[in-house]
C-alpha cells in the first residue's frame, strides 16, 4: 500500500502513520500547538483524532481509518512548526493500527494532486 | 480535517523598517515608550501612606501568615500616574476617533453616564445593605427593567448577566427550564452558519447539541434549509437580528411561527439592537428571549475589553421561570429585592449578588437623555451612516449584499478581486496607518476576508467622509499592488506584532530573567 | 439631541446620496406592521443632561451610602480606601473609550496594563499565570470547576461549606444543566472550619475540592492539608478568595498546592456599586494553560524587534473554537482590572501587607469590643479582617434595627442563608483601615440597643 489521501487532506501510509498534506498546512498558516491522542485510544475512522492550532483556527484532523493510536509524534511538543515545515514527513502525527488492513475510499497520490487543483 | 483555517486569515509580518533616527531617551516626541512596572521599581516599595500604627497579627493567625510578602513594586503617586498616562498614549479609543467595528457598536459614551454612575448613593453602597436603606438602588434595576421591555415589546426581564454571552446563557438555561417543566428532553439548538462564536459555545455549556443552519446567497437564514431541519427534537434557534452581515432577517416572524409550531423557542441574539431600537419591537417578530448589550447599544463603556452588562428580556411563556434576584415595585413606590428566601420556584443563580450595577446606573442615563424619540433617532441615524459608507465604498471594494437593497446599520464587505497576496488583513493595517482603528475583520465567516462596518449614531457625516475617504485610499493601493501596504502599519506605537511567537511560546507574567 | 452630530441638513443631504426617498425606506426588509410609526407610546421624550441628573440624584439619595456611617459589611464584597488617583486614571479616554485590543498595534496601553495585572495577580494568588479577568469571583469559581473536569476528564466537584452561598448556588444553577454533579451543604458554627469532613469527601470520581480562604464566615481552612488529600486522589484543589486583601497576611493559595485559585478582585481599586460591575480573579500552574478560560495577554516582538503584548491562545476561546471552546467568555472585566491594577501598583506587596495587618487589627479591636456585650460571642478561633459573632437571637431583625440607627453593622447569616435556621444567630462582621474608633463605638451601642430591642 503506497501513501493514501483523504478528501479532508490527510495521508496515512502503510504503517499506520499519519499526517495532514502540505496544502492543508499552507491553508492553516503558522501552526501553533497540535493536541495530539495518547497511546491506546481508539478511533473510528471520521473521529477527530487531532486538534491542530494556528494563531486563529483550530481545525481537527480525521482518522482516515479505523484503528488504535500506537504513539503521537513527541517532536510536535516543543516544535509545532514541523508540521509546516516538514507535514508528510517529519511533521507526522501519530500512528495507528490499521483495525482492517489498507483503508477503504481514499485517493492515491495522483488522485489527491488532481483533487485539490480543483479546489 | 475539516475546513482548515476558515477565516483565511495567515500571519504576515511585513518588512522590519526601524526608525531612522534614534533618540538617547528611545522616545519619538510626544511618542513615549514605556517599560513595565515591574521594571520601573524593585519588588518593594509603597506609595500609599498609613496613618495607624503598625501591629503584630493575632497568636491564633502564626500558622497562617506569609513566610514573605508578594514580590510587587510599589510605586510613587507621581510615578504611577506618569505610568498609566504614557501608556493610555498608546490607545486608539473611540474619544480619539471612529471606531467602526461591525458588531460592536462602539458609539460615543456619555460623560453624564459617569458623573451619575459615581454619585456615593450608587457607587459606595453595600449589595447586602438591607433593602429598605438601598430603595434607590433597587429603583434604578426596577425603572431600567421597565424600560428595556417596553422597547422590546417583551413581557419580562432578567437583568443578572454580566456580559451578552452570559445573558445568551441566560436565555438558553430558560428554555432548558421551560423544557424541563413540560417533561421535554429535546436537545438540538440551531445557529446560522454567521453566528457570532458565543451563540454555539454557549449552547453548549448549556447542554445542547449544535446544529448549524446555512445562509442564502442574499446573505441571511435559509429558510427552506431551517424548516426542513425543523423537528420534535429541536429545542431553539438563536437568530441574530438583524445578523452578522447587517441585514434584517424579513422572515423572522415566519422563522419564529415555525419554531413555535413544532414546540421550539427563538432565542434572539441582540448585538445588533442599535439598528432597531425604538422603531422594532423585537417582541412583535416572535421572539422568547433576547440578551441586550448594555455595552454596545446603550452606550456603557468599553474599558478596553468590559465590564458588560447583558440584560435579557424574556416572552410570557419563559417568564414563568425565574432566576434570582430580581426587582419588584409595589403600589405604596417600595421596591423588593426577590432572593433565594422568597422565592422557592426560582431555578437558580447566576452569579453573586444583583447584576451590574454600575452599568444600570449609565444605561439608565442614557435612556433617558434620549427618551423614545432620540432612541429611535438612533437606530435612524446609525442606519443612515452604515447605508452612506456603503454606497460610498461600494465600487472600490466588493460588497456581497448591497445589490439586494439597503443594510441596516453596519456594511459588510469582502477581500474578493483584490489582487493576489492582498488580502483584508493589509487593508485593516493600513487604515491604522491614516489614523483609524479598522473595521471588525474575517467576521463572519460567511464571506471572504469580511469587513464589517458599523459607524454608529454618534459619527458625523465630515467624520464618516474623512474615514471614507482613507479606506478608499489604502483599498486603491491594494489594488494597485502596493507592496508598502504589506509592512503597515509603520506610524501606529508598534508594527505588526508575532502573533505565532506568542503563541508558539507563551510568555504570559513577568519574569525576573526578563 | 446633544448626542447625535447629524443635522436636518446632514440627512437629507444623505439620504439623497444613497437614494433613499426617506428614512423608512431603508428599514423596508421590517415586516409589515413590525416598523413603528413613531416613537413607542407611553414613554418619555428626550431630556436634558440637568433633568436627567436631577432624576438619578433623586434616586440616589434614598440609599444609605457606606462612607458616611459607621459600616461593617462583607461577605463578598469589600470596602476600602481607594487612591484618588485610581479613578482619574481609569477616566483616561484612551482607557474608558478603548475596546479589546485585537488591533494590538494601538493598543498597547490596554495590552502592557493587562500584562502587569496577570503578573501581579499570579503573584498575589501564588501561581504561575492567570488570565486577564473573568466577570466576577462567582462565576470565576463556576469556570474553575467546569476546568477541572476537563483537566481531570471527571464530572463530580465537592464545595467546601465555607463557600460563599452565592458562589454555591451560581455553581449549583450552572452544574444542573451542564450535567456535573456537585456536593455541597451549607456550614456549621464551629471556631475552625471542618477540613476533615471536607478531605472524608474527596474520592476517585472528585474533580476537584473548592475551598474559600478565609471561608464565609471568616475562618481560615488548612489549604496545604486539603492539597495534599486532593492530590493523592487524583484531584485538583480550587482556592477561592473574596477579599485578596487578606492575601498580605495569610500565606497564597498557589504557594499551598491549590491548583487554580480564584477571587474576587473588588476590593482593591474597584468599589462597591451595589454588587456590579466587579472583577474575577483566576490563576493557574503552568501546566493547565491551554485549558484555561478567558482571553490571555501575551509578551512578542513585533516587525522591528520591539518588545510588544498580544491577546493570545485564542483558540482555547469561543470566536474560534465555538462550541469546543474552554469557556463562553467574551467581554471580561477589562477597566476593572486597570483600576485594581492601578491601587496594586501603588500599594506594592508592602503596602498590601501593611494594609492587611492594619484590617486585621481593627478587625480584632471590633471583635474585643463587642465580646463585651453580653449575649455576644466571637465563633472564630483566627481570623483576617472578617468574623462571625453569634447573637442570642435571629440576626436579620438586629441588623435592621442597627440600620434605623444609623449604622450599617454587617451581613446576618440569615440574608445569606434563608432556610438554614441553625446559623440564623450568626453576623458577619468586617473591619478595615476606613474603620474608626467611633464607628466601632457606634456598632457597640447600636447593636446593644438593637438586643435590647430598644429600636423597632
Amino acid at each position: 500500500m503506497t501513501r493514501l489521501f483523504t478528501k479532508d487532506h490527510e495521508w496515512i501510509d502503510a504503517d499506520g502513520t499519519v499526517g495532514i498534506t502540505d496544502y492543508a498546512q499552507s491553508q492553516l498558516g503558522d501552526i501553533t500547538f497540535v493536541d495530539v491522542p495518547e497511546a491506546g485510544k481508539a478511533l473510528k475512522k471520521g473521529d477527530c483524532a487531532v486538534v491542530v492550532d494556528s494563531v486563529k483556527a483550530a481545525a481537527d484532523v480525521y482518522a482516515p481509518a479505523d484503528g488504535t493510536v500506537t504513539e503521537a509524534n513527541a517532536a510536535l511538543a516543543d516544535a509545532p512548526e514541523l508540521v509546516n515545515s516538514d507535514p508528510e514527513k517529519a511533521g507526522w502525527l501519530f500512528r495507528m493500527t490499521l483495525a482492517d488492513g489498507a483503508p477503504a475510499g481514499l485517493m492515491d497520490a495522483a488522485a489527491y494532486k488532481a483533487y485539490i487543483s480543483e479546489l | 480535517m475539516n475546513a482548515p483555517n476558515p477565516s483565511g486569515w495567515r500571519p504576515s509580518m511585513g518588512a522590519s523598517a526601524p526608525a531612522a533616527e534614534t533618540t538617547s531617551s528611545g522616545d519619538h516626541g510626544l511618542a513615549l515608550e514605556e517599560p513595565l512596572i515591574f521594571e520601573l521599581a524593585g519588588p518593594t516599595g509603597t506609595g500609599v501612606d498609613f496613618d495607624a500604627a503598625d501591629e503584630a497579627p493575632a497568636p491564633e493567625l502564626m500558622a497562617f501568615l506569609r513566610k514573605s510578602l508578594p514580590a510587587l513594586p510599589g510605586l510613587s503617586e507621581p510615578d504611577v500616574v506618569r505610568h498609566y498616562t504614557r501608556l493610555s498614549r498608546q490607545n486608539y479609543a473611540i474619544d480619539l476617533g471612529p471606531f467602526p467595528l461591525g458588531s460592536c457598536t462602539m458609539k460615543h459614551n456619555p460623560r453624564l453616564n459617569e458623573r451619575v454612575a459615581r454619585m456615593p448613593g450608587f457607587a459606595d453602597i453595600h449589595p447586602l445593605q438591607p433593602k429598605h436603606t438601598v430603595q434607590g438602588a433597587l429603583g434604578v434595576i426596577n425603572e431600567l427593567a421597565f424600560w428595556l421591555v417596553d422597547l422590546t415589546g417583551m413581557a419580562g426581564v432578567a437583568m443578572t448577566p454580566k456580559a451578552g454571552a452570559h445573558g445568551e446563557l441566560c436565555g438558553l438555561l430558560h428554555i432548558r427550564k421551560a423544557l424541563e417543566a413540560r417533561g421535554d428532553t429535546r436537545d438540538v439548538v440551531l445557529v446560522p452558519e454567521s453566528a457570532h462564536g458565543t451563540n454555539p459555545a454557549t449552547a453548549a455549556f448549556a447542554g445542547f447539541r449544535v446544529e448549524s443552519i446555512p445562509a442564502t446567497a442574499e446573505g441571511r437564514v435559509d429558510l427552506a434549509a431551517l424548516t426542513a431541519r425543523l423537528g420534535p427534537d429541536v429545542a431553539a434557534v438563536m437568530i441574530t437580528n438583524p445578523n452578522t452581515c447587517g441585514l434584517f432577517e424579513r422572515d423572522m416572524k415566519i422563522i419564529s411561527e415555525r419554531v413555535h409550531n413544532i414546540g421550539g423557542f427563538v432565542y434572539c441574539d441582540g448585538a445588533n439592537f442599535n439598528a432597531i431600537v425604538g422603531k422594532v419591537r423585537p417582541g412583535d417578530l416572535g421572539i422568547d428571549a433576547m440578551h441586550i448589550n448594555l455595552h454596545k447599544t446603550f452606550s456603557t463603556p468599553h474599558g478596553g475589553g468590559g465590564p458588560g452588562s447583558g440584560p435579557v428580556v424574556l416572552s410570557k411563556a419563559l417568564c414563568a421561570h425565574r432566576l434570582v434576584p430580581y426587582t419588584e415595585r409595589h403600589a405604596d413606590g417600595h421596591f423588593t429585592l426577590v432572593e433565594e428566601e422568597d422565592d422557592v420556584d426560582a431555578f437558580g443563580r447566576l452569579a453573586a449578588f444583583h447584576g451590574q450595577m454600575g452599568m444600570f446606573t449609565r444605561a439608565l442615563a442614557y435612556i433617558l437623555s434620549h427618551g423614545a424619540d432620540g432612541l429611535a433617532q438612533v437606530a435612524e441615524d446609525a442606519v443612515l451612516n452604515a447605508n452612506y459608507v456603503l454606497r460610498a465604498l461600494e465600487d472600490v471594494l466588493e460588497a456581497p449584499f448591497a445589490a439586494s437593497g439597503p443594510c441596516c446599520h453596519e456594511a459588510l464587505f469582502t477581500d474578493n478581486g483584490l489582487p493576489d497576496g492582498f488580502s483584508t488583513i493589509d487593508i485593516a493595517k493600513g487604515l491604522i496607518d491614516e489614523g483609524f482603528h479598522p473595521m471588525t475583520i474575517y467576521f463572519p465567516l460567511v464571506v471572504h476576508g469580511a469587513m464589517l462596518i458599523e459607524p454608529t449614531e454618534t459619527e458625523s457625516r465630515a467624520g464618516l467622509d474623512r474615514f471614507i475617504a482613507s479606506l478608499r485610499a489604502v483599498t486603491l493601493r491594494a489594488r494597485a499592488g502596493d507592496e508598502t501596504l504589506k509592512s503597515a502599519p509603520v506610524y501606529a506605537p508598534r508594527r505588526r506584532l508575532d502573533e505565532t511567537l506568542a503563541a508558539r511560546k507563551p510568555r504570559l507574567v513577568w519574569r525576573e530573567e526578563g | 439631541m446633544r448626542y447625535l452630530p447629524l443635522t436636518s441638513a446632514d440627512r437629507t443631504a444623505m439620504l439623497a446620496a444613497v437614494g433613499a426617498p426617506h428614512i423608512n425606506a431603508l428599514f423596508a426588509d421590517v415586516p409589515d406592521g413590525a416598523l413603528l410609526d413613531g416613537p413607542i407610546k407611553g414613554l418619555p421624550s428626550h431630556a436634558s443632561e440637568m433633568a436627567v441628573e436631577r432624576h438619578m440624584k433623586a434616586l440616589a439619595s434614598r440609599n444609605m451610602v457606606a462612607g458616611e456611617v459607621p459600616f461593617f459589611l462583607g461577605a463578598g464584597a469589600y470596602r476600602h480606601h481607594i487612591p484618588a488617583s485610581v479613578d482619574h486614571l481609569i477616566q483616561r479616554g484612551e482607557f474608558l473609550t478603548a475596546y479589546t485590543p485585537y488591533q494590538p498595534e494601538i493598543a498597547q496601553g490596554t495590552l502592557q496594563a493587562l500584562f502587569e495585572f496577570q503578573t501581579q495577580v499570579a503573584r498575589l494568588l501564588g501561581t504561575d499565570i492567570a488570565n486577564a479577568s473573568m466577570y466576577d469571583g462567582s462565576t470565576a469559581c463556576w469556570e474553575a470547576v467546569a476546568m477541572a473536569g476537563r483537566v481531570t476528564r471527571r464530572g463530580k466537584a465537592v464545595l467546601s461549606s465555607g463557600l460563599h452561598p452565592h458562589y454555591a448556588a451560581t455553581a449549583q444553577t450552572m452544574a444542573r444543566f451542564a450535567g456535573f454533579a456537585l456536593a455541597y451543604q451549607a456550614p456549621t458554627l464551629t471556631a475552625q472550619p471542618d477540613d476533615a469532613a471536607l478531605i472524608t469527601a474527596i474520592d476517585g470520581e472528585t474533580a476537584c475540592v473548592v475551598v474559600q480562604y478565609p471561608d464565609i464566615l471568616g475562618r481560615i481552612p488548612d489549604l496545604a492539608a486539603l492539597a495534599e488529600a486532593a492530590h493523592a486522589r487524583g484531584a485538583l484543589l480550587v482556592a477561592v478568595v473574596t477579599e485578596p486583601v487578606a492575601l498580605g497576611l495569610i500565606e497564597a493559595p498557589g504557594v499551598l498546592g491549590a491548583d487554580i485559585v480564584v477571587g474576587e478582585g473588588q476590593s482593591l481599586g474597584v468599589g462597591l456599586q451595589f454588587g456590579g460591575p466587579y472583577l474575577g480573579l483566576f490563576g493557574c500552574k503552568e501546566k493547565f494553560v491551554r485549558q484555561m478560560p478567558g482571553r490571555l495577554c501575551g509578551e512578542t516582538v513585533d516587525a522591528d524587534g520591539k518588545r510588544g503584548f498580544v491577546l493570545t491562545l485564542s483558540t482555547r476561546e469561543q470566536h474560534i473554537r465555538r462550541e469546543k471552546a474552554t469557556s463562553n467568555i467574551c467581554t471580561n472585566a477589562g477597566l476593572c482590572a486597570l483600576a485594581f491594577s492601578i491601587h496594586m501598583s501603588l500599594l506594592g506587596g508592602e503596602g498590601l501587607g501593611r494594609l492587611a495587618r492594619i484590617c486585621h487589627a481593627r478587625a480584632r479591636a471590633t471583635a474585643s469590643r463587642l465580646a463585651q456585650i453580653p449575649g455576644v460571642r466571637v465563633l472564630n478561633s483566627a481570623y483576617a479582617a472578617e468574623f462571625t459573632v453569634l447573637l442570642p437571637r435571629d440576626a436579620r431583625p438586629v441588623v435592621r434595627a442597627m440600620a434605623d440607627a444609623g449604622v450599617l453593622g454587617g451581613v446576618a447569616l440569615g440574608r445569606l442563608y434563608p432556610h438554614a435556621g441553625e446559623l440564623h444567630q450568626g453576623l458577619l462582621v468586617t473591619a478595615s483601615e476606613c474603620t474608626t474608633d467611633y464607628d466601632i463605638e457606634s456598632l457597640a451601642a447600636a447593636l446593644r440597643a438593637a438586643l435590647k430591642g430598644e429600636k423597632a
